[in-house]
């Protein structure tokens, strides 16, 4: 018996749409945030940090941490605030992937 | 595009929303901004384009109603923007807005200052490794996104959110591993006559916490997670029993799970209000450090007013009404007499705030917390600082947050210092014997959010660049 009913069922999203990170491909919801279209792909593992090597991702979920930035066309962005479109070309922060 | 307002506002959650409708209500012109593309904060946080239709909950409800009282409203909402630097001028404030890529200056008469929490993550053993969010961080990615942290979540912290959060994976679909929270069933019982006077909400936390134990979850009262496993993904977490005064005690279990939702409270994010030249003072019942405030929203500084979580932590429901508390004050502030409007919302504004701070002191750290972040747990985030690190940065004579940062730029990474600075306060206070409050905030500098160097540096060409003539050899 459960109180807080299962609603996943009822949840509609927009067509999915396909990039690369790191160069495999990748599906999301067209406007949903990088962040989740990653997360949901099993790539929780977005850059290295730069004095120790540690592997990073996502943490905060909205954009303070800085933990989540990736990098789009030579830019370093936040992946919790940048939408998923179409034919993105995404990179890892990684040291070697 | 925007040059001239009569009043700005920061924020556009409960507080700051509410602040800029009751004052668009005077006449007078409203430029309320926020940095989510939707107003809402992060408690009424909109879904994201990407998700058509979805069952309502409380939060979508009120943050629905709330945008469309803005778009029926004279406000003009510019989301998107994030404020990077405020600066006092002999008319008023200037703002300096990074949007769309460009940074832009906004000149107001009054400026109302709703930025709201953040969260207070006690660093422990492994707290970096990729799937652990942070408890408010999950509640985000479930509102705006609807989506699950992972196929197996442990869900650890303080206060209500814990629940509200194992209640929010359940519903989107996924598996609670377990409930983690130091809070005791006692600490909860110290809150019920705060509670009643809020049936609905006491109501609702009551049935996410029977949701759990009909669901067969493990709720570890007085537990703390102490130590994450996983090289590039959490793997599973250990966890220990408290003692009353939080340190963790007795032998380690362990629980598997690929994700982890870990937060310890809210803190009031301060940095704007600081940046436009108020001092801190600190509360513990309102969740640290707190800007120098008077009655109604008001400040000692002219033209600067304040309202909402940034303010003290009370909740969403007193959020809205200091909002228009601080709304009318500036209104006043411009030459309407808005007193007797004031007088009629006062009660209710404590009445909420009493709920609110009853949540927020269960959330208040106890001195073992700081018991969790081991000699080796990274600290300090952006640069992988250690609490050894820091602990020797201290022991060297650092007396305060500026002082480490100085000398070992804990809290100069790009996150500006958000997620360090509190723990490396508690670890001065505990060094030398005195509390958080005796230890001098962080003092904030611009940019208050990562600002791109295009976005100042502006558009040109490089034959557009004055070469002075070379010197004569």
């Amino acid at each position: 018996m459960r109180l807080t009913p299962d609603q996943s069922s009822r949840i509609r999203r927009k067509p999915r749409v396909e990039f690369t990170f790191d160069d495999l491909p990748v599906s999301g919801h067209d406007g949903e945030s990088l962040m989740v279209a990653l997360m949901r792909s099993g790539h929780l593992h977005l850059r290295d940090a730069p004095e120790d090597g540690g592997a990073r991702g996502a943490f905060c979920c909205m954009g303070l941490c800085q933990e989540c930035v990736v990098r789009i066309d030579g830019t370093v962005v936040e992946s919790c605030r940048y939408a998923v479109a179409q034919g993105l070309t995404v990179t890892s922060l990684r040291q070697k992937s | 595009m925007m040059q001239n307002t009569d009043i700005a506002v920061i924020g556009a959650g409960p507080a700051g929303a509410n602040a800029a409708l009751t004052a668009a209500r005077h006449s007078l012109s409203v430029t309320l901004l926020d940095e989510q593309p939707t107003a809402g904060g992060q408690v009424w946080r909109a879904k994201s384009t990407a998700i058509l239709d979805a069952p309502n909950t409380p939060e979508t409800v009120a943050g629905s109603r709330l945008r469309q009282e803005i778009d029926d409203s004279l406000v003009t909402h510019i989301g998107a923007a994030r404020i990077w630097q405020i600066e006092r001028s002999e008319k008023g404030w200037n703002l300096y807005v990074l949007r769309q890529g460009r940074s832009e200056v906004l000149h107001a008469r009054a400026l109302i200052i709703a930025t709201g929490a953040r969260e207070f993550v006690q660093p422990a053993p492994g707290w970096t490794t990729p799937g652990v969010l942070g408890l408010a961080g999950a509640t985000a990615l479930f509102k705006q996104e609807m989506t699950l942290p992972g196929k197996r979540t442990i869900v650890s912290g303080t206060g209500p959110l814990v629940f509200f959060v194992a209640s929010e994976i359940r519903r989107l679909g996924g598996e609670v591993a377990a409930i983690i929270t130091p809070n005791s069933r006692g600490d909860w019982l110290r809150c019920l006559p705060a509670m009643v006077s809020r049936p609905d909400l006491l109501l609702r936390g009551a049935r996410w916490i029977a949701d759990l134990i009909l669901g067969g979850i493990p709720i570890w009262w007085r537990h703390a997670v102490t130590r994450v496993e996983g090289q590039t993904q959490v793997a599973s977490i250990e966890f220990r029993k408290l003692t009353a005064d939080w340190s963790p005690t007795g032998p380690a279990r362990r629980v598997e799970g690929d994700s982890l939702c870990l937060g310890n409270g809210l803190l009031p994010a301060t940095e704007a209000a600081q940046l436009a030249g108020l001092w801190l003072e600190y509360s513990l019942q309102l969740g640290g450090w707190v800007p120098c405030q008077v009655a109604d929203g008001g400040t000692d500084i002219g033209g600067l007013f304040l309202c909402g979580d940034g303010t003290g932590i009370r909740g969403a429901a007193a959020a809205e009404i200091h909002g228009r508390l601080a709304g009318l004050s500036a209104v006043q502030h411009l030459g309407a007499d808005t007193r007797a409007e004031r007088d009629r919302l006062r009660a209710a504004f404590h009445r909420a705030a009493r709920f609110g701070m009853a949540m927020t002191s269960l959330g208040i750290p106890r001195p073992g917390l700081l018991r969790l972040t081991t000699d080796e747990t990274i600290v300090c985030r952006c640069e992988s600082l250690s609490r050894t690190d820091i602990a020797a940065e201290i022991s060297s004579g650092a007396g305060s947050t500026n002082a480490v940062k100085s000398g070992l730029r804990a809290g100069m990474g790009p996150c500006g210092g958000k997620f360090c600075q509190t723990t490396v306060a508690r670890m001065i206070a505990e060094t030398e014997g005195c509390t958080e409050a005796d230890v001098p905030p962080p003092t904030p500098r611009p940019p208050l959010r990562p600002v791109p160097v295009a976005a100042l540096a502006g558009d040109f060409r490089y034959s557009e660049l004055p070469i002075p003539k070379p010197a004569p050899l």
